[in-house]
């Protein structure tokens, strides 16, 4: 069976994936500016400050899009079908990509309130993922 | 900055398609290539005469795309452009090249594409192959399943729940872009289809069916350009430049500002606001349809109608031929053509509707027409509009 294609951490994003591993689910908020950013950066997307902090995130997310897809844009995904490709508003702002799971994906609608999991793919990557709240 | 010497002194002089549709026999390479042939002879220059190449290719070996293809075809250029925004690339190289012929940079610019995007994948459309891991920002969507239309899915769904859009409504486009393909000989798809044959195809990504997608093909086409002036020497009637505009919002699609407005907002404005004309002024639309939420999404954009209205726009056949609002009018790359990048092919076709030589789809009196380019996925858009000289 083919993997999904994994995340090659680097510079901006090794933290974050290290924390995903643990189980965390961590965002960056700017030291100077005091938004938050997703996806991790190495500067603030906001106002470009490098002042950038780690912090530990609620967890908490509404559904802001979603689509049950039923083919696979890449083998990996073959066997998942169909799944739930979704946009989440975290409740600090930001929006994420993610997969709904642990429901039915028929049963996803936008607005409807999701709470972190996680899915250990290998040994070494952990993703963090979204489930009915 | 003044435009005054930029808009309306700068022509569309030849314009071409390559071999389009399955062509295994031809490199895209060749089809680029072999595309700018056509339209520098149809102008009435050679390739001696150019001296700005604007291409990019994103497929493999395309790297370092504009010397790459000045090399192909033994031209060597003093103004050079790769600008790689994705399908828009090429109605936004218009804006680049009339810049550089404005100022001199250049005097006649070859705008040229080519694609074996079915051939690639061995005559089938699904994945060329699998990569197993993700680099950069695109590692906080790759993993997640994200793929083109899925993307497109996600912004077709939240356009549904803010405005109560239908997939009856998207199936208009699909339907009545097929109908002006049955116009064109050249189209792949010709054959009528219905609402109910949309909305019975198979579902591809929810909300949107396989009927909502657009091809998957091999094609070339080229563009070109030069000053009014020396236009109106050459073989063919020249067509203006009256207007343009471009933008991008953003890479991924979970980054895009809101889900529902494209960067055509503002390309649309833009190219509006330098042409000088008004939207009841556009005569025949080129809208770049990868998917038919595109279509509706870049309408309400542009400003045909307010935001949240595309779904009651495009209702009872109003793009179609015979509609008041001809969109798409060889078939698109719904039916017509479709090579991973599309811009060029709606730049072709608004330059054949005004200078009238469309045979059966030819929108009578097309004097004003608009091409909107979208790329990556709704991040980035050139618009163009065009005039009769």
């Amino acid at each position: 069976m083919s993997q999904i294609p994994l995340p090659k951490p680097y510079q901006d994003t090794e933290p974050y994936w290290q924390a995903a591993k643990e189980h965390r689910f961590v965002l960056q908020k700017c030291g100077d500016c005091g938004q938050h950013q997703f996806y991790p950066r190495g500067v603030c997307s906001h106002c470009l400050s490098s002042n950038l902090e780690w912090e530990e995130a609620s967890g908490n997310a509404t559904v802001y899009s979603y689509s049950v897809n039923y083919r696979a844009g890449h083998p990996g995904f073959a066997a998942k079908t169909p799944f739930v490709l979704a946009i989440v508003e975290l409740a600090e702002g930001p929006r994420m990509m993610t997969n709904i799971v642990d429901c039915d994906p028929e049963s996803v609608r936008i607005g409807m309130p999701v709470k972190i999991c996680f899915d250990d793919v290998t040994e070494d990557v952990t993703l963090p993922m979204f489930k009915p709240a | 900055m003044d435009l005054n010497n930029l808009y309306r002194k700068v022509a569309i002089a030849g314009v071409a398609e390559s071999d389009i549709g399955r062509v295994p026999h031809k490199s895209k390479f060749q089809l680029s290539a072999e595309a700018s042939k056509k339209a520098l002879d149809e102008a009435g220059l050679t390739k001696d005469d150019v001296d700005g190449v604007f291409t990019t290719i994103i497929t493999e070996g395309g790297e370092f795309s504009s010397m790459l293809m000045a090399e192909y075809m033994g031209i060597k250029p003093r103004y050079t452009d790769s600008t790689s925004i994705g399908g828009s690339s090429f109605v936004a190289y218009v804006e680049h090249a009339a810049m550089a012929i404005a100022t001199g940079l250049c005097n006649v610019a070859l705008i040229c594409h080519g694609s074996t995007n079915i051939s690639d994948r061995g005559g089938k459309a699904g994945p060329v192959s699998g990569k197993e891991t993700v680099f950069g920002p695109a590692q906080f969507e790759e993993p997640y399943g994200v793929s083109t239309v899925g993307s497109y899915a996600l912004a077709a769904q939240r356009h549904m729940h803010e405005y109560g859009t239908t997939s009856e409504q998207l199936a208009e486009i699909a339907v009545a872009t097929r109908k002006w393909a049955s116009l064109n000989p050249l189209a792949r798809m010709r054959d009528p289809i219905t609402i109910e044959d949309v909305l019975n195809s198979r579902m591809i990504a929810s909300p949107l069916h396989l009927l909502d997608c657009c091809l998957v093909t091999d094609a070339g086409g080229a563009v070109v350009l030069t000053s009014m002036e020396r236009a109106r020497d050459l073989k063919k009637r020249p067509v203006s430049v009256l207007g343009t505009g471009e933008a991008h919002t953003h890479r991924m699609i979970s980054q895009m500002p809101d889900l529902t407005e494209t960067a055509a907002k503002i390309s649309g404005r833009l190219a509006f606001e330098r042409a000088g004309v008004s939207h009841a002024d556009i005569d025949v639309a080129e809208i770049y349809d990868s998917f038919t939420i595109t279509v509706l999404l870049t309408l309400e954009s542009l400003g045909f109608c307010k935001k949240g209205e595309g779904g009651a726009f495009v209702e009872n056949q109003r793009t179609a031929p015979g509609g008041d609002f001809p969109m798409n009018t060889q078939g698109g790359a719904l039916s017509y053509t479709h090579p991973g990048m599309f811009g060029i092919f709606t730049v072709i076709e608004a330059v054949r509707q005004l200078r009238g030589e469309c045979g059966p789809r030819q929108v009578g009196g097309a004097e004003v027409a608009l091409a909107n380019g979208t790329g990556g996925v709704l991040s980035s858009t050139g618009t163009i509009i065009l005039g009769r000289e």
